[in-house]
């Protein structure tokens, strides 16, 4: 029996509403964090995951309050320190890494000092010492030159710099436990493997324990050994790693494995419906109850408790555990998607190039953009009626900039985007008419910004219908009714504020405003990126289920690679702006492909412990486009010499139909470059 | 950086010189013209003329522009109607005047405003907040002509303590002035300090809420360094506008106060100026008060930019 480190007892936290009413955030939770081992702690936003976290450092945010229970390390309870002693274990004893370190480095204060700071407090080194320590530690994060990175401030940095960090500075305390906030949401897909791999490596080179909040299956089965589900403020399944993610024997942990979309599998995974209760919400029985496939009479009136189970060295709160147990293998079924493609094509984007250069007084004049060196060039896609064709790569790829493109945000530097043969939409924004604007929509990322806060749903459902269509009366409230049916959503939502809705459900609405210009092209700008896993699926079925009824066409930009997986027809691959790889989404993630997609492949975290990220190159970031050769030659770990460096890359066609733009030959792609 | 400097100084000057054609204009299309109101009834025939001639008022409108503003470049704005003096000796004291005032009302004021916002922040929904924030609540809603006059019944008629109203002359000594000037300061500095108090309370309360001063205390970093490191630097840095732009309204003169307690500064003279058509002075002091405003604010934008770290970097890879 190892030691254990933190020890939370029968824990609750909460806070008053405004009727005076104790509203529960955790309700009853108890675990153990043993020395040397990470745990991780998953559960969807709103389960109270983050909280549980923050109160093993013994901080309870602004506004809730401990109702009852400990947490205790060293024996004493952190919850009843006072501040002075708590400062003493904080960065000490327990360290955070926080979710966004780009928000929690202080902005006035140079990384050095930041470091620094950590170091005064918890060592007893003098100044030279601790000159020396920070590189350490900065060389031990893995950032490249630390004494030039220590006298940066934290927004010259880039997000994974950020993160590395805050890595750094939590380690100045060398301390016992380390709490991992999400600490890799919100990377790109290899910044965030890269990030994964250092902290295992930590965890096995310190010893230190680790508590990873995420609500990513995939990061959490890379690090931990042990795995606690959350849902609505409670424990329901805590186990061994590898046991919870290949036998669950919760129905909600077994829902949300099945709902998370996998590499190995082209289609959309299956949707669990419904959505966590609120806290708050008073219910006698079962809080999965509403969701649960496996629920029984009972499940409705009795709450059942976490049951230890010997054999399996697992608990779990839920009276079924034992039907599940014998078939509970996550046999993922997928809803293998119809393709509705026309052979009419829809969108020819040539030759396209944009710039975000600023204009001098003599190029606004002749009414031109002159940049030698785009921020996106020769981007070639013709776009069939009906299909889904999705833009991938990094942050700073230009995916987004082309969906502003066509979209009509931004202006092209060059080339043509013609719609349906005939309509030339690269001219001058202000050119295009009513009509061009109403067959082209966009769905954003974030539907709490991309919705007025102050329109109800019927209010911003009737804009387009009004504007469009000149729709009123009646007929208008007809065809919103219509449109949120649609979407799921009954007719009741119609007076309901954004801010009265989760967040699946404003998605829903900002699908429906989408589809309420009856569009021919719909662009999705990472539509799914802000959703937990469980409404992700529900919003893919969706958008696959209209476009089978509407024929639309949809041009989709994530950096999920899974996800594009899941509903794309065609993949298109980009790097620095320029296209890499183009072709049918099931030719495009197998080999041969271009060695980008390697990598951007490689880096994919599926929830399963057996399959391990592979990192092919290093997550450096490169501000600017090269000016010559092949757009990848920075990182590329297969770069061949002078000709990457000097000529741009012909296109190669693979006998699928597969287009790669490499100087390296087909054959050679073909091969796996690490096994 | 210099490039942003010159940038700004330059655009400065155009917002002065769009100013004073706009004084200019204004004045020349308003009926009646400094001849008129000086001479009043005899307006006419040949003392007109003669008044025209002295002026210089017979030239075309913009001759008389470009020499105005030739001029006024050199500090020459012409010559008061009222008192017949050169405009530039009637302004030296008004504004060396309306400088004690508002350098006064700034020295006491900006470091109590600064004390009490924080300590309210820091203590928020506690006593000294509560009992803080009342007392900024009140002194900024009551109006400056109110908390004036109360001022002058309670410690000038009833206690006797100090002078009600200034009655000195415009060019005093600066501890003659002395004595005089404290009723004022005391209600102008009121207003000024509740505004800049509430100001950097909700700018420090917010820094407080943010995810670097989270981090900050799961760092373990003691409260008070934690303050002045990592939160004031920080919540401190957008008040500097906001005390720009009052220090310009003090400095453009707080036309309200002076003319309560008679105070002889710029502001009373915009007043005066107005009332007598003094129209040569009225267009000094629209210029004197733009360059003003101008100035400040244009120091301020760069103090933010000195001490943004943020900013400084964007500006320099540009």
């Amino acid at each position: 029996m190892t030691e254990i480190i933190q020890k939370v007892k029968n824990l609750s936290i909460g806070f008053k509403s405004k009727k005076g009413e104790e509203i529960l955030i955790l309700r009853n939770i108890s675990t153990n964090i043993k020395k040397g081992e990470t745990v991780g702690i998953v559960g969807e936003s709103g389960s109270g995951k983050s909280t549980l976290a923050l109160a093993m450092m013994g901080y309870v945010k602004h506004g809730l309050y401990t109702i009852g229970g400990e947490c205790e390390f060293n024996s004493s309870n952190l919850l009843k320190m006072k501040n002075r002693d708590l400062e003493k274990i904080r960065g000490r004893k327990i360290a955070m890494i926080p979710q966004n370190a780009g928000q929690a480095l202080t902005p006035n204060l140079k990384i050095g000092y930041q470091i620094d700071e950590a170091l005064q407090l918890h060592s007893d080194l003098k100044e030279e010492e601790r000159e020396q320590k920070i590189s350490e530690l900065l060389n031990k994060v893995r950032l490249p030159s630390p004494e030039t990175i220590a006298l940066r401030y934290p927004h010259e940095l880039s997000g994974g710099q950020q993160q590395r960090v805050a890595v750094a500075m939590a380690l100045a305390g060398t301390p016992d436990l380390l709490l991992l906030d999400e600490p890799t949401t919100g990377l790109d897909v290899t910044t965030q493997a890269h990030v994964l791999e250092l902290l295992n490596f930590i965890a096995k080179d310190t010893g230190t324990s680790m508590v990873y909040v995420s609500h990513d299956l995939g990061a959490i089965a890379q690090v931990s050994d042990r795995i606690i589900v959350m849902y609505s403020g409670e424990i329901v399944l805590e186990g061994p790693s590898r046991d919870i993610l290949k036998k669950p024997i919760h129905p909600y942990t077994y829902g949300l494995l099945k709902s998370i979309p996998k590499l190995s599998l082209a289609g959309l995974p299956q949707s669990m419906p419904g959505s966590q209760p609120q806290p708050g919400t008073i219910h006698r029985g079962c809080s999965f109850f509403d969701r649960c496939d496996f629920s029984e009479e009972k499940c409705k009136s009795n709450s059942p408790q976490l049951e230890y189970l010997e054999e399996l060295n697992t608990s779990v709160r839920c009276f079924n555990h034992k039907s599940l147990m014998n078939d509970s293998q996550v046999n993922q079924t997928v809803n293998k998607i119809k393709t509705s493609l026309q052979d009419k094509e829809i969108l020819n984007i040539s030759e396209v190039s944009i710039s975000y250069a600023k204009q001098n007084l003599l190029d606004q004049v002749l009414n031109r953009i002159s940049d030698d060196n785009p921020t996106v060039k020769d981007i070639n896609i013709n776009i069939k009626k009906g299909e889904t064709i999705a833009l991938v790569g990094e942050s700073g790829s230009g995916k987004s900039t082309i969906l502003k493109s066509i979209a009509g945000l931004l202006r092209t530097k060059g080339g043509i985007i013609k719609f349906d043969q005939k309509r030339n939409l690269s001219s001058d924004l202000k050119e295009r008419d009513p009509n061009d604007l109403r067959i082209i929509q966009l769905i954003f990322q974030n539907p709490d910004e991309s919705l007025n806060p102050n329109h109800t749903v019927e209010e911003i459902i009737a804009q387009p219908l009004k504007l469009y269509f000149g729709l009123k009366g009646e007929e208008l409230k007809k065809n919103i009714i219509e449109l949120l049916q649609k979407v799921r959503l009954g007719e009741f939502y119609m007076s309901r504020y954004p801010r009265q809705l989760s967040g699946g459900e404003k998605q829903r609405v900002a699908v429906a405003r989408a589809f309420a210009a009856k569009p021919d092209i719909i662009l999705c700008d990472e539509v799914t990126s802000a959703l937990d896993v469980s409404v992700q699926a529900a919003v893919l079925n969706l958008l696959q289920q209209l476009k089978e009824d509407f024929g639309t066409t949809y041009i989709f930009v994530s950096h999920d690679l899974a996800v594009v997986r899941a509903i794309s027809d065609r993949v298109a691959v980009l790097y620095q702006g320029r296209l890499c790889e183009v072709g049918p989404s099931k030719d495009v993630y197998q080999f041969p492909s271009h060695p980008y997609t390697e990598v951007l492949l490689g880096a994919v975290l599926e929830p399963d412990p057996d399959i391990k990220p592979k990192l092919v190159a290093e997550d450096i970031v490169e501000e600017k486009p090269p000016q010559k050769g092949c757009s990848f030659q920075g990182r590329c770990s297969r770069i061949l010499g002078d000709i990457c460096k000097s000529e741009v890359p012909p296109w190669q066609i693979t006998n699928s139909g597969n287009s790669i733009r490499c100087h390296i030959p087909l054959k050679e792609l073909q091969k796996e470059q690490i096994n | 950086m210099l490039f942003l400097i010159i940038k700004r100084i330059l655009l400065g000057l155009i917002t002065l010189f769009i100013v004073s054609l706009i004084t200019f204009v204004g004045t020349e299309v308003l009926p009646g013209d400094a001849c008129t109101t000086y001479l009043e009834r005899q307006a006419f025939g040949e003392q007109l003329e003669a008044c025209y001639r002295r002026l210089g008022l017979n030239v075309p409108a913009y001759e008389r522009y470009v020499s105005w503003a030739v001029n006024a470049i050199q500090g020459d704005f012409g010559y008061s109607l009222s008192g017949e003096m050169p405009i530039k000796e009637v302004l030296g004291p008004r504004i060396k005047n309306s400088l004690v005032l508002a350098s006064a009302a700034i020295f006491i004021g900006i470091p109590i405003a600064l004390i009490l916002g924080i300590v309210t922040a820091l203590w928020r929904d506690k006593l000294p907040d509560v009992a803080i924030s009342t007392v900024t609540i009140f002194a900024m809603t009551i109006p400056e002509f109110i908390s004036a006059t109360l001022l002058i019944l309670i410690i000038a008629i009833w206690l006797e303590w100090l002078p009600g109203i200034v009655i000195v002359p415009t060019d005093v000594s600066f501890f003659e002035l002395l004595p005089n000037i404290i009723l004022p300061v005391i209600a102008i500095a009121m207003i000024m300090t509740a505004h800049m108090a509430r100001m950097v309370r909700s700018s420090v309360i917010q820094v407080m809420a943010s995810e670097y001063v989270q981090m900050a205390i799961l760092k373990g970093v003691p409260y008070w360094k934690m303050v002045f490191k990592h939160v004031l630097p920080n919540a401190l840095l957008p008040a500097i506008n906001v005390v720009a732009l009052t220090i310009a309204w003090l400095l453009g003169g707080v036309v309200v106060t002076e003319v309560v307690f008679n105070y002889p500064g710029l502001g009373r003279l915009v007043i005066e100026s107005i009332s007598n058509r003094d129209l040569p002075t009225v267009q000094a002091l629209a210029i004197i008060l733009a360059s003003i405003y101008v100035s400040i604010n244009l120091l301020a934008d760069l103090m933010t930019l000195m001490l943004n770290p943020r900013l400084k970097t964007l500006q320099i890879r540009k």
